[in-house]
C-alpha cells in the first residue's frame, strides 16, 4: 500500500522522459501530459482519502529501513499539497495548451513542466533533508529552463539573476545540512526530530535553524524576495502562473515542516524572528503591490504578501494559526493560479501589461471580468470565498497568542492587496471600451475554462470550509505533535 | 588535519565571496564554483576525515569511516557541475543577445 507514495513522483518523471522523444508531435504530447497529470491527481486524491481514514504512509525506498535509507513520508500535510499541486499544474496547462507559442512547445516545455512537478511533489513527500535538497534542485533546474525558454532579452536577463540567487541559496542549503549532520549525525527528518528533542536545541542547533530559515526564505520569498518580482514577470503567463502557484509554496512548506518538526524547541528565538520577517515581508510586499502599474509586477508582489501571511501563521505557532496557515496555503495555490491565468489573459488581449493603457474590457469579455473579480475577492479574504476562512483562523490564533501588532499589519496588508488588485480591475474592465472584436491581440478565451474550474474550487473551499477543515485539522495534529510523524516513520523498528 | 582543511575552506569561501560580488558574469560563475568546492571541503572536514577502515563488513575493523558525507558530496558535485554548465550557456546566450556580461548593465530598463 505504501508504494502508492512513489506514483506522484514517478509518473510525471517517466512521462517527461517519454515526451522528450515525441518532440514534433505536439498534440500527442498534450494528451500524454493530461493523462499523466490525471493519473497523479487520481492517485494523490485516493492517497489523501487513505491517509485521512487509516494512517500516515511511509515508503522505505530500496527496502532500507529508516533512518539508514531514504523514506518518503505521506502525512496529510504532504499528500494534500501533492494533490493540489498536481491539480494546479493541470489547470495552468489547460490554459497553456492554447496560449503558449509553438516555439515553446517544440522546445520541451511540457517535459520541463512535468519535471518541475516531479520536483515539487518529491519535496512535499520526502522524509530526508538531503533528499529534500535534491528534489529542490530537480524543481529549480526545470524552473531555470522554463524561465529562460524563448530567449527574449528580458527572460535572459531575469533568468541569470534567478539562477545565480538560487545557486547561492542551494549551496547554503548544503552548508546548513553539513552542519546539521555534523551536529546530530543523521539526515532523516524523523530521526533528526527525535535527536534534537533528546539533546535539547542548544545554541548551535538554533544557529543552524537560522541558516535554514535564510535558505528557505530565499526560496520562498520570505523577506529575501528581491529577486521574485523581476523573475516572475519574465516567462509567459501560464508558466508564471505555475511558478506563482507552486515554487514559493514549496519554500513555505519546507519552513512549516522544519520549524514544526525539527526546530520547535526555542520558539521565543526562532519564531519571533520569523514573525518579524513575515511582518516586514507583508509590509514591503504591500508597498510594492500598491506602487506598481504593471499587472505582472502587482501580481508578483501579491505572491510575496501571501507568503508573509502564511509564515505569520507558522511563526505564531498555535494549533489554530497553524491550521489557518495550511488552509491559506492551499487557498493561495488555487487563487494565485487563477489570478495569474486571468491576468495573463488580460495582458494577452491588450498586448501590454501597462495598466494605464487598458480600458473597458467588461463589455468585451464579461466572463473574464467576473472570474478576475471573484479571484480578487478571494485573495483579499472576503467571505464566503476560501481566503476568508484561512485569514480568520490565522488571525484568531495570533490574537489569542496576543500578537496584536503583526495581526494589525496583516489586516492592513489585506486591504492593500484588495486595493492593488482592484486597481487592475478598474483599469482593465471599467471605463470606455476602446476595442472591438478583431482588434485584440489574443482572444483570451483559453483562460475561461481553467479560470472557471478554479473559481468553483475556491468557492467550494470557502462554502465547504467545515468539510475541508476536518482534513486540515487532522494535518495540523501532526504539526503540533511531531511524535505522530516520528512514530509513523519508525513503526517498523519498534512496533 | 581537520583544522587545516577548515582553514583552507575558509580561505576558499573568502575568495568565492569576493568573486561573487564582482560585476563580471564569468567571475561570478567562477566564484560559485569555488563556493561549492569550499562547501564540499567543509562538509568533509567537519564530519571527520579518515576515522577508521572503509565501511565494508569484510574489513572487520574496530571503527569505520562514515560514508555519508562522501555520498552527499558526490551528489552535490554532480548538481553543481550541471548548474555551472547551465550558467555558462545562459551567460553566453545573454552575451550574444544583450551584448554585455556586466551585471550592472543587466538591471533592466523601464521602457522595455
Amino acid at each position: 500500500m505504501s508504494n502508492i507514495l512513489i506514483y506522484p513522483i514517478i509518473v510525471p518523471l517517466l512521462m517527461a522522459m517519454v515526451l522528450v522523444f515525441l518532440r514534433d508531435r505536439i498534440k500527442l504530447q498534450q494528451w500524454l501530459t493530461v493523462i499523466s497529470l490525471l493519473i497523479s491527481i487520481g492517485i494523490s486524491i485516493y492517497t489523501v482519502y487513505y491517509v485521512a481514514t487509516e494512517q500516515i504512509l511511509v515508503l522505505e525506498l530500496g527496502g532500507w529501513s529508516a533512518p539508514y535509507g531514504i523514506v518518503l513520508v505521506g502525512d496529510l500535510l504532504a499528500v494534500i499539497l501533492v494533490a493540489v499541486a498536481s491539480f494546479v499544474t493541470l489547470m495552468c496547462l489547460l490554459y497553456g495548451f492554447q496560449s503558449i507559442d509553438t516555439g515553446h512547445k517544440k522546445h520541451f516545455v511540457y517535459p520541463m513542466i512535468l519535471i518541475l512537478l516531479t520536483g515539487v511533489n518529491g519535496s512535499f513527500l520526502t522524509g530526508d533533508i538531503f533528499n529534500l535538497f535534491v528534489f529542490f534542485e530537480v524543481m529549480l533546474i526545470a524552473s531555470y529552463v522554463l524561465i529562460a525558454l524563448g530567449g527574449k532579452k528580458i527572460q535572459l536577463r531575469e533568468s541569470i539573476k534567478y539562477v545565480l540567487i538560487n545557486v547561492i541559496a542551494s549551496t547554503l542549503f548544503v552548508i546548513a545540512t553539513a552542519y546539521l549532520y555534523a551536529a546530530t549525525g543523521t539526515l532523516n527528518m524523523a530521526h533528526l526530530s527525535e535527536r534534537i528533542a533528546l539533546a535539547g536545541q542548544d545554541g548551535l542547533l538554533t544557529a543552524i535553524s537560522f541558516l535554514y530559515l535564510t535558505v528557505f526564505g530565499l526560496k520562498s520569498g520570505l523577506l529575501l524576495f528581491f529577486w521574485l518580482p523581476g523573475s516572475y514577470s519574465a516567462p509567459p503567463a501560464p508558466i508564471a502562473a505555475l511558478f506563482a502557484a507552486l515554487l514559493t509554496k514549496v519554500g513555505a512548506y519546507t519552513v512549516i515542516r522544519t520549524f514544526t518538526l525539527l526546530f520547535y524547541h526555542k520558539p521565543e528565538i526562532t519564531h519571533t524572528v520569523m514573525l518579524w520577517m513575515a511582518a516586514i515581508t507583508m509590509i514591503l510586499g504591500a508597498l510594492g503591490a500598491v506602487s506598481h502599474w504593471e499587472i505582472k509586477k502587482i501580481l508578483s508582489y501579491n505572491v510575496i504578501i501571501s507568503i508573509g501571511f502564511i509564515l505569520f501563521g507558522v511563526a505564531v505557532g498555535t494549533e489554530q494559526s497553524l491550521s489557518g496557515s495550511f488552509y491559506y496555503l492551499i487557498h493561495d495555490m488555487l487563487s494565485k493560479a487563477l489570478i495569474f491565468i486571468v491576468g495573463g489573459a488580460i495582458i494577452n488581449i491588450f498586448g501590454t501589461d501597462k495598466l494605464k493603457e487598458f480600458s473597458g474590457l467588461i463589455l468585451f469579455r464579461p466572463l473574464l471580468g467576473w472570474l478576475f473579480f471573484i479571484g480578487m475577492l478571494a485573495l483579499a479574504g472576503v467571505p464566503p470565498l476560501s481566503g476568508f476562512v484561512g485569514k480568520v483562523m490565522i488571525l484568531q490564533g495570533a490574537i489569542s497568542a496576543s500578537e496584536l501588532t503583526v495581526s494589525i499589519i496583516g489586516l492592513i496588508t489585506s486591504l492593500m492587496v484588495l486595493y492593488s488588485i482592484l486597481k487592475i480591475f478598474i483599469h482593465s474592465f471599467w471605463g470606455e471600451t476602446l476595442m472591438s472584436e478583431g482588434q485584440e491581440y489574443s482572444t483570451g478565451k483559453h483562460a475561461l475554462l481553467p479560470g472557471t474550474i478554479l473559481v468553483v474550487c475556491i468557492a467550494a473551499m470557502g462554502i465547504g470550509a467545515e468539510w475541508v477543515n476536518t482534513y486540515v485539522a487532522q494535518a495540523t495534529e501532526v504539526m503540533v505533535n511531531p511524535n505522530l510523524y516520528i512514530e509513523a516513520v519508525f513503526k517498523q523498528i519498534s512496533p | 588535519m581537520e583544522t587545516f582543511m577548515i582553514i583552507i575552506s575558509g580561505i576558499l569561501f573568502t575568495i568565492a565571496t569576493y568573486l561573487i560580488l564582482n560585476k563580471n558574469f564569468l567571475r561570478i560563475v567562477l566564484g560559485l564554483t569555488i563556493f561549492s568546492h569550499a562547501t564540499h571541503m567543509m562538509l568533509m572536514a567537519i564530519n571527520g576525515l579518515k576515522r577508521g577502515a572503509a565501511p565494508l563488513l569484510g574489513e572487520n575493523a574496530e571503527a569505520y569511516t562514515d560514508p555519508i558525507p562522501q555520498a552527499l558530496i558526490l551528489t552535490s558535485i554532480v548538481i553543481s557541475f550541471a548548474l555551472t554548465a547551465l550558467l555558462l550557456v545562459l551567460g553566453y546566450r545573454t552575451y550574444i543577445e544583450l551584448g554585455t556580461d556586466n551585471m550592472k548593465k543587466l538591471r533592466g530598463e523601464s521602457h522595455e
